[in-house]
């Protein structure tokens, strides 16, 4: 579905990103792990067309994303979650699901906002709320559930954990489980592991912009040596 | 009693009318953070169309409705085509090229004005329907100005209607908070863009071609509303509609009322209170800090070096030549030459404070015309000879820039622009109105040099020393100590106070140094012209001093001297060559704004590194 290869980036002269290759297929998701500052955000940023390429391919639906504009690239199907959310926040939750709304593909169940609505509960009861007065946690169910109002067939998430109590990470993993079943493709940028393995099918490790590991959740949870060098704080 | 509610009924018309404008400048900063000139040249384009199609179309309501409608439209179009031409490609460019460029289409549309529909101003018709006037408490009220005081606030519900109950309004509003989330949701800004500024142009339009049964269509138009819009625009708050609406409430019974209680100075008084609110509040009445706002020169500043060798050499080179050569050249040459060393010192001085200050200032005239009001009024009422007229021009215009700056450093990207604008039209006014002590319109003449400074030649060689040491004193500040902290404040405030740096009185600092330089190319240049007049402090005289800057690179030393060369030099060429200068100043502008956004010594920097390697 989604296949990166030979991924680099620079912010000015650094190098950021540097050969970087995954794969996504349907239906899949795949975490991306690795420190504070390992490559991640700019990975997802990268593919987005956020963060301009300076070399690479980047096949998305048997297409080359490369290059294109990220508004175009989100009407190919492929969705961003930043990390900092990035509300609207004059806008009501209503209004923020209505700018993330694109039509569907063919054969495709469109999102509405009553379906978010069952799957973030607590979104329902604040349509008219306006996006900045609303909790952490409330604040990233909303940027789930507007990328989602694009029905894309994969969806880019990064560190959708961070800074939340552990029991909205909880809702989280569930929702995330449930858009899983629903057949979304994900990549998600994490760096905790213990949210990882709960929502995860196979895992990459980024270290310094370089990929170092690939492989199923569990063969990581049995090599305990890779944890320890990538992941450990 | 009775005078007083009429006052206020036609405050409430001129609030109208301004509000169309305001609201069109408003919409369009909001969405892309453009402030744009241009929009009084379509005010003025919209007056123009609209006089044309009402004359030649059939008289009635028809024609005179129709003629209305179809100049706004025609005024939107041009707004399209100006956007997709132009502005679509400087969206990224820093906030002062835009301007630039704006400012390149407002000297382009005056020309073709010009050309279009002559020089005398033009009388319309009168509104069909609404010729009449209606009876308020026994006094006769023109019908018109009811009509207009109807249309502000049907233009206000409108468009709150199409920002808030409509898709293409929320995805405006999500735009403007946020375009990279927006384009990540696959909104596509250039369409957005394009459509608001149409739209925008469209209210411009509109409100010019209201204008055409109340007053005559000319060609200052454009200027006069522009800097009213501003004020608007400011005052309620970038990117507020209501903010708009209520500011221009504020400024339209501000006028009204003016006229009655202080008509001396009703000019001041737009502007005072301009200053007031700004002061209390930093983002105008209704306006809120921009979420991601860009730094005034956009992105990290490149460090500036010791000049290059060959530089160095060229520099000496142009020196010399300026030295040796005078003496053979004509009387013409000579004051074209003082001229230039004159608005080197006055670029240089802007750029102290935009380069490595960061500020932007719109009203730097202000310390020119200071620092010339100030010899010529040493020498009309103390009958001060030349050399102390010299020593008071940098110290007049100094002070001013110690009070004014300790306003205007205080406030950030356009605010504080706005903010060095509106001190720059007290100043004017003052000058302008005070007629008992600066003679107003017809200046102050008889500022003559002393006897010995008299010849053209001893003159220019008076003001060469004085301008190049002046501006090599400022080139040797920003080497200092002092330039390090100024450039530091610039890239980071917070970062630089945590290490030490008072940043507020950095930056008040320069800008009053500035104020003093700017003063003494002020006081050499009302010797060297022999007069002074309000126009050595008004807006275009500031805005030649932008283009100065912008033209030869705001972020390089040798910048503000070759933009005084190049652009002096231009526009003496372009004024003999031709009646229409302004549409070639224009073009030249824009097509530098598109092809070299570093300015010209910034290109040439720019060349200069990627032959020789990175320095």
């Amino acid at each position: 579905m989604l296949r990166v290869t030979g991924l680099s980036a620079h912010y000015g002269r650094a190098h950021i990103l540097d050969g970087v290759a995954l794969e996504v297929g349907p239906g899949e998701v795949v975490v991306l792990l690795g420190r504070n500052g390992a490559g991640k955000s700019t990975t997802l940023k990268a593919i987005m067309g956020l963060v301009p390429p300076s070399a690479g391919s980047l096949r998305f639906l048997g297409r080359e994303i490369a290059g294109r504009e990220p508004f175009e690239i989100a009407r190919l199907g492929l969705g961003y979650v930043p990390e900092e959310r990035r509300i609207f926040h004059d806008l009501t939750v209503m209004e923020n699901l209505e700018v993330g709304r694109r039509p569907a593909p063919a054969g495709m169940r469109p999102w509405t906002p009553e379906r978010l609505f069952a799957l973030f509960p607590g979104l329902g009861a604040l349509r008219d709320r306006p996006g900045g007065r609303m909790s952490g946690g409330e604040q990233q169910m909303l940027t789930i559930a507007r990328t989602l109002m694009g029905n894309p067939r994969l969806i880019l998430l990064d560190e959708p954990s961070e800074g939340l109590a552990p029991v909205v990470v909880e809702r989280m993993a569930e929702a995330l489980r449930a858009l899983k079943a629903d057949g979304l493709s994900i990549l998600l940028s994490e760096q905790n592991l213990h949210f990882a393995r709960q929502v995860g099918d196979r895992a990459t490790i980024i270290e310094k912009g370089r990929i170092r590991w690939s492989g199923a959740i569990p063969e990581l949870m049995a090599a305990e040596a890779v944890r320890e060098q990538y992941l450990s704080v | 009693m009775e005078t007083l509610v009429l006052q206020a009924l036609s405050g409430l018309a001129s609030a109208s009318s301004l509000f169309l404008v305001a609201s069109g400048l408003t919409v369009i900063f909001g969405v892309s953070r453009i402030v744009n000139f241009a929009h009084g040249s379509f005010y003025m384009l919209g007056a123009y169309l609209a006089w044309t199609l009402v004359t030649s179309l059939p008289r009635g309501h028809l024609g005179f409705w129709g003629g209305v409608i179809g100049a706004a439209l025609g005024v939107g179009l041009v707004g399209l085509v100006v956007e997709v031409l132009l502005l679509r490609r400087i969206y990224r460019a820093p906030e002062l090229f835009q301007l630039l460029a704006t400012f390149g289409v407002v000297l382009i549309v005056q020309d073709l004005a010009l050309l279009a529909w002559g020089a005398q101003d033009l009388l319309g018709p009168r509104a069909p329907g609404l010729r009449g006037s209606t009876g308020i408490l026994g006094m006769r009220f023109p019908d018109y100005e009811l009509f207009l005081i109807v249309v502000g606030p049907v233009v206000l519900g409108l468009l709150l209607l199409l920002f808030h109950r409509t898709r293409w309004g929320t995805l405006v509003r999500a735009a403007t908070a946020d375009r990279e989330m927006a384009a990540a949701l696959g909104v596509n800004q250039r369409l957005l863009f394009t459509s608001v500024f149409v739209l925008g142009s469209l209210l411009a339009g509109l409100g010019g071609a209201l204008q055409v049964p109340r007053e005559s269509v000319n060609l200052h138009m454009d200027l006069s509303i522009i800097v009213q819009a501003f004020v608007v625009v400011v005052v309620g708050g970038l990117g507020s509609l209501t903010g708009a609406a209520l500011a221009a409430l504020l400024i339209g019974e501000l006028h009204a009322f003016g006229i009655l209680v202080l008509p001396k100075i009703t000019l001041v008084l737009v502007f005072l209170v301009m200053a007031v609110v700004l002061v209390l509040r930093p983002h105008g009445l209704l306006g809120r800090p921009q979420d991601r706002a860009q730094p005034a020169t956009g992105g990290a500043e490149p460090v500036i070096g010791p000049a290059p060798r060959p530089l160095l050499r060229l520099g000496a080179a142009a020196l010399l030549a300026a030295v040796v050569l005078p003496p053979f050249a004509g009387d013409y040459a000579l004051s074209v030459l003082t001229e230039i060393a004159i608005l080197i010192l006055f670029a240089a001085s802007l750029h102290l404070i935009m380069g490595p200050g960061g500020m932007a200032s719109f009203g730097h005239a202000a310390y020119f015309g200071m620092g010339a009001y100030g010899a010529a009024l040493a020498a009309k009422w103390l009958a001060a000879p030349m050399e102390l007229g010299l020593a008071v021009a940098p110290l007049a215009a100094g002070l001013f820039g110690l009070v004014f700056g300790w306003f205007c450093v205080r406030l950030s990207g356009v605010y504080s622009a706005m903010l060095t604008l509106a001190f720059a039209q007290i100043t004017w006014s003052v000058a302008f109105q005070w007629v008992e002590l600066t003679g107003g319109d017809n200046g102050i003449l008889g500022v003559w040099p002393a006897a010995w400074a008299t010849p053209k030649l001893v003159y220019y060689y008076l003001t060469l020393t004085l301008c190049i040491g002046a501006t090599l004193l400022l080139r040797r500040v920003i080497h200092a100590p002092f330039g390090y902290a100024l450039r530091a404040q610039r890239d980071s405030a917070l970062r630089a106070e945590a290490i030490g740096i008072d940043a507020f009185r950095t930056r008040w600092l320069a800008f009053a140094l500035a104020a003093v330089m700017a003063g003494l190319a002020g006081g050499l240049f009302a010797y060297a012209k022999g007069s002074v007049f309000p126009t050595f402090l008004d807006i275009p005289r500031s805005v030649d001093a932008l283009l100065m800057v912008l033209l030869g690179g705001v972020q390089t030393l040798s910048g503000p001297i070759i933009g005084a060369i190049a652009y002096t030099g231009l526009q003496e060429q372009l004024v003999r060559l031709t009646d229409l200068w302004r549409l070639l100043l224009g073009g030249v502008i824009v097509a530098l704004v598109l092809f070299f956004p570093q300015g010209l010594a910034g290109a040439a920097r720019a060349r200069w590194e990627t032959r020789h390697g990175d320095a």
